[in-house]
Formats: structure tokens, sequence, C-alpha cells
């Protein structure tokens, strides 16, 4: 590794752990401006412009809390917990490509910190260890309302993940790679040409059904609305980490913020073509009148734009989801999950492989 | 491939001091922790030889599957009423059922064989096998071609297991209550 790849790799993954840190405070500002504008209330909107600076307060009032450890706890899982819980969130990110390549004196880039050739394996492996996190915070609570909430949490994600892995099937059947960048490359291509517009092979468009799922599959997998049986003030108080005060809470929340980024990108790297550019933007990059490196860095900053934006709007999906469905009841959600995602899942495996044989993908 | 000894011995290491502490630990949960960072490291041991595929699966199926172990030493098989009641099934069903899975497992394995497999010419060497596209390719490859019966016949296993284990855990709660 000479200097420019040295460069370039440090520059990634000091975006990428900035953006990381950074969308957490943006996202709970997101989230509370975004439900009072839904339920026709104001909001945050006393510090700084438009209320922005209120999650600098609250990242100020947890640092300066007391950290109190209570006395009836395991003290090295309690301590140990956030800490699982907030790193998975942070590494899956490491294999997800931002923006496709490009050449640097002979030096071919790619915006990708580890370009894994099991990209997706690794992700569904990091995953199915973000659950330990969990029932670790809440076995060594010591707490009955904690260790329910860790036991719902954990039923929860391995249900769902079943079926979140048999509609990554799916996709890996269509663009046959695991490899997330060559996975992105393959969405460039046009599935249908309908006189001026050509509709891309996005995820979404070959795998409709297995876009749902996974959908569905990732807000339990993230625990978030309408899927938030692991916290609920009137049954568990507030679940796994009831017994965590100051900056170890704030790491759960961290860690729940983090993983619905990473969700949402999984999301647009799956099924909406990654950092494949917009519709429109293709033409707006031809119309700039660059050449040679200028337009080399002008489709990357597009591509970045590209990604960066389909990422947002499935992060404001998941706010947008939490403040207009009502929460399920457990066995509701235990249904769901066994009785009609993981079938739906298997008939869309069914469907794909007919698809391909037949020659239609 | 040669592995570095400095990663053998740290992971070795690590994964003989983890599973002396599954033995060891009086609580079973923390002896489950131990032995994920077991599989940790052995993942670390496969990664370091360049298996990544291998390390992958490793935290993927042992790793991840652990935590059903976790909720049954937790809930201690505290299983609940049974939604779907085999007893009341007939006998033709029921042997209906394990034919048509047995036929299943059949056909797939005759419509796996004919696909083409993969020119293996001069065995598993690392240089082979990055030739033909590496380590997830060959090995679903072979998997699905020249392996596909043994590959079929263990996950039948597998499942028969865990039909066995929920079986014998219904049995001791019909038992004590």
């Amino acid at each position: 590794m000479d200097q420019i790849e040295l460069i370039a790799m440090s520059a990634k993954i000091a975006l990428v752990v900035v953006f990381l840190l950074q969308v957490v405070p943006i996202m709970v500002w997101v989230e509370r401006r975004g439900s009072a504008w839904m339920q026709n209330r104001t909001g945050p909107n006393r510090v700084g412009p438009l209320g922005l600076l209120i999650s600098l307060c609250d990242a100020l009032k947890f640092f300066t809390k007391e950290d109190r450890t209570p006395g009836h706890v395991n003290k090295f899982y309690y301590t140990l917990a956030p800490i699982v819980a907030v790193a998975p969130s942070f590494i899956t990110f490491a294999v997800i490509p931002f923006a496709s390549s490009i050449n640097i004196d002979g030096h071919v880039i790619q915006f990708q910190i580890a370009n894994l050739n099991v990209g997706l394996l690794y992700i569904l492996s990091v995953t199915s260890i973000s659950v330990y996190g969990i029932i670790m915070a809440g076995w060594s609570s010591n707490n009955k309302y904690a260790m329910f909430g860790s036991l719902r949490s954990t039923a929860q994600m391995i249900s769902y993940e079943l079926s979140m892995g048999l509609s990554i099937v799916g996709i890996v059947m269509v663009f046959s790679s695991i490899e997330l960048g060559q996975i992105a490359t393959a969405q460039g291509a046009t599935l249908l040409q309908l006189g001026p517009i050509a509709i891309p092979k996005w995820g979404v468009f070959v795998q409709p059904l297995g876009f749902l799922i996974f959908l569905t599959a990732s807000f339990a997998e993230t625990n978030r609305l309408p899927f938030d049986l692991p916290e609920g003030e009137s049954e568990i108080v507030a679940g796994y980490h009831l017994e965590y005060g100051s900056m170890r809470m704030a790491l759960f929340f961290m860690a729940e913020y983090i993983n619905m980024t990473v969700a949402s990108a999984f999301i647009a790297t799956l099924y909406f073509g990654g950092w494949q550019l917009l519709p429109g933007m293709t033409f707006i990059l031809n119309h700039l009148g660059l050449e040679g490196m200028g337009f080399e860095w002008a489709r990357v900053a597009f591509e970045l734009a590209s990604f960066s934006l389909k990422m947002v709007f499935f992060l404001w999906f998941f706010v947008w989801v939490r403040w207009t469905i009502p929460r399920f009841r457990y066995d509701q959600l235990m249904d769901l999950g066994w009785k009609v995602m993981l079938p739906l899942a298997l008939v869309n495996l069914f469907v794909t492989g007919f698809m391909i044989y037949s020659g239609v993908i | 491939m040669a592995i570095n000894p400095i990663a053998f011995f740290v992971f070795g290491g690590a994964a003989l001091a983890f599973s002396m502490m599954v033995v060891l630990k009086k609580n079973p949960v923390a002896s489950a922790f131990s032995l994920v960072m077991v599989f940790f490291c052995f993942a670390g041991i496969y990664a370091s030889m360049n298996a990544h595929l291998i390390a992958i699966l490793q935290i993927l199926v042992y790793a991840g599957a652990i935590m059903v172990l976790f909720i049954f030493v937790i809930m201690l098989l505290n299983a609940d009423e049974p939604t779907f009641d085999l007893r009341r099934t007939s006998n033709v069903v029921k042997a209906g059922a394990v034919a048509f899975g047995l036929a299943f497992v059949v056909m797939l394995a005759i419509v796996f064989k004919k696909s083409n497999i993969i020119p293996l010419n001069a065995g598993f060497s690392s240089e082979e096998v990055i030739k033909l596209g590496g380590n997830s390719k060959v090995l679903s490859q072979l998997m699905f071609s020249k392996y596909i019966l043994p590959f079929e016949l263990t996950s039948v296993l597998l499942l028969a297991a865990i039909v066995g284990a929920v079986a014998m855990a219904k049995r001791k709660t019909g038992k004590s209550s």
C-alpha cells in the first residue's frame, strides 16, 4: 500500500465514522421535528435555528449525568453490553459502496472501505451478532423487565432474520454475486426501454416482493416502530436498557440510529441501485462541460449525492412509519414473521428461480 | 495456505482460553458468551488463512445460532401451547408428508446433478480456486452439483434433529404440568 492508497483509505474511514457519528444527533432532531410536524405540534424550536442545537444539549446532558452502576447487576457484562451493542453497527458500513471507483495516477480508488468478496454474508453475520449487546444488557441487568425486553428483542430479530436472509437470496440469484460492489454495478443495466424512458435494473424492479419483505424485516431488525416491542412503557418499562443511565444509555440509542442508517444504506444498495445516478443526473453531468479529472470528480460527487439521497429518503421513511403506524402486539408480530413473511419469502424465491429459468430476468 | 504464526498463536491461544472458560464458568449464560468468543477466534484463524467465506460462515452460522441456545438456556424450554397438534393428524397425512419431502429431496438432487460441474484439475490448491472464480463460487458450485445429495441429506438430518428436540421438550413440559 503506497502513499496515495493510504491517504485514500484513511480519508474513507474518517468520512464513514464521522458521518455515522453525526447522523445520530441529526436523526434525533429529525425524529422530534418530524413527529411534531405530523402531530400538528411545534416541537423543539428554541435552541439554535429551527431547534437544531437541541441534540447538542442532549449529548451534553448525557455526558454530564452521573454514571451510576446499580448494585445488583453483573458488573462485567453490564459494562460490556453497550459497547457490544454499538460496535457492530459501525463495522457493518465497511462493506457498503458509496460511489464507484476513480483512477488517480494509476491507482484505482474504490469508495468502499473493505471490498470483501463475501460482502453480503458479512453484513448478515454482523447483523446476527448485533443481538448480543441487547441480550447481554438484559441478562446482566438482573431485572425481570430488562430480561423480558431482551428476550423479546432476540426472538424478534431471529424470526425476522430468516425472512430477511431469504429475501436477499433473491437478489443474489438475480445478480449472481455476493459482492456489494458488483451488485451495485449490475444494477446500472437497463431492464426495459419504454420510448425515451429507460427503466434501470434496480433491485426493486426485479424483486418487488423481496423488497417489501426486506423493508419490513429491517424495521424488525432495527427494533423500530411498528415493531418496537423490546421497549414498552406500559408493559416492561424501558426494556433491555432499563438499568442504564447517562452515556451508556446513550450508546444504546446511538446503536439504534446507526443501525437505521446502515439499514437504509443497505436498502439503497441492494434495491435502489446504490451509487447509480438518479434519473436526470446523467443528463446534468454530461452538460456540465467538464473533461478529464474534473469530469471524473464530478461523477463521483454525483454518485455520492445519489447514494446519500436514497439513504436519506429511507432514513426519513423510518421516521415517517414510526409516527404513522401503531405498534403491533407481540403475538401479531410473531405471526406476521413466521406465517406471512417466511412463506412469502419462499414464494418469492420460487418465482425468482422460475423467472431466471425461463429467461425473463 | 500458510498462516502467519503470530495470528495462529494469538487466535489459537485465545480460543483455548475461552474454551476453558466455557467449561469452568458456573453461569450457563456466561459460558455461552465464552463459546461465542471461541467461534470468533476460529473465524480469525480461517480469515488469516484467506478462507474468508468459511470465516464469515463460522460467525453467521455458529455465533449467530448460539443466540437460539441463549433463549433456550434462559427460558429453560418453557414451551408455549402448540398451535398445530400433530396427534390429530391421520397417519396417511403424516406418511404422505414424509414421502413428499423425501421425493422432493431426490428431485432436487437429480435436477442439480445435471448442472455443470466445474473442472477441478489440480485439486484444491489456492491458485486453482482463485482461477475458477474465488472461494464462494467454487464452494457453492461444488455443493450444488457434485455433492448435492450429501448436502441435502445433511440438511434433512439436521431437520430431523430439530424435530426430535422439539418433541422431547414438549413431552417434558407435558409431564410436569
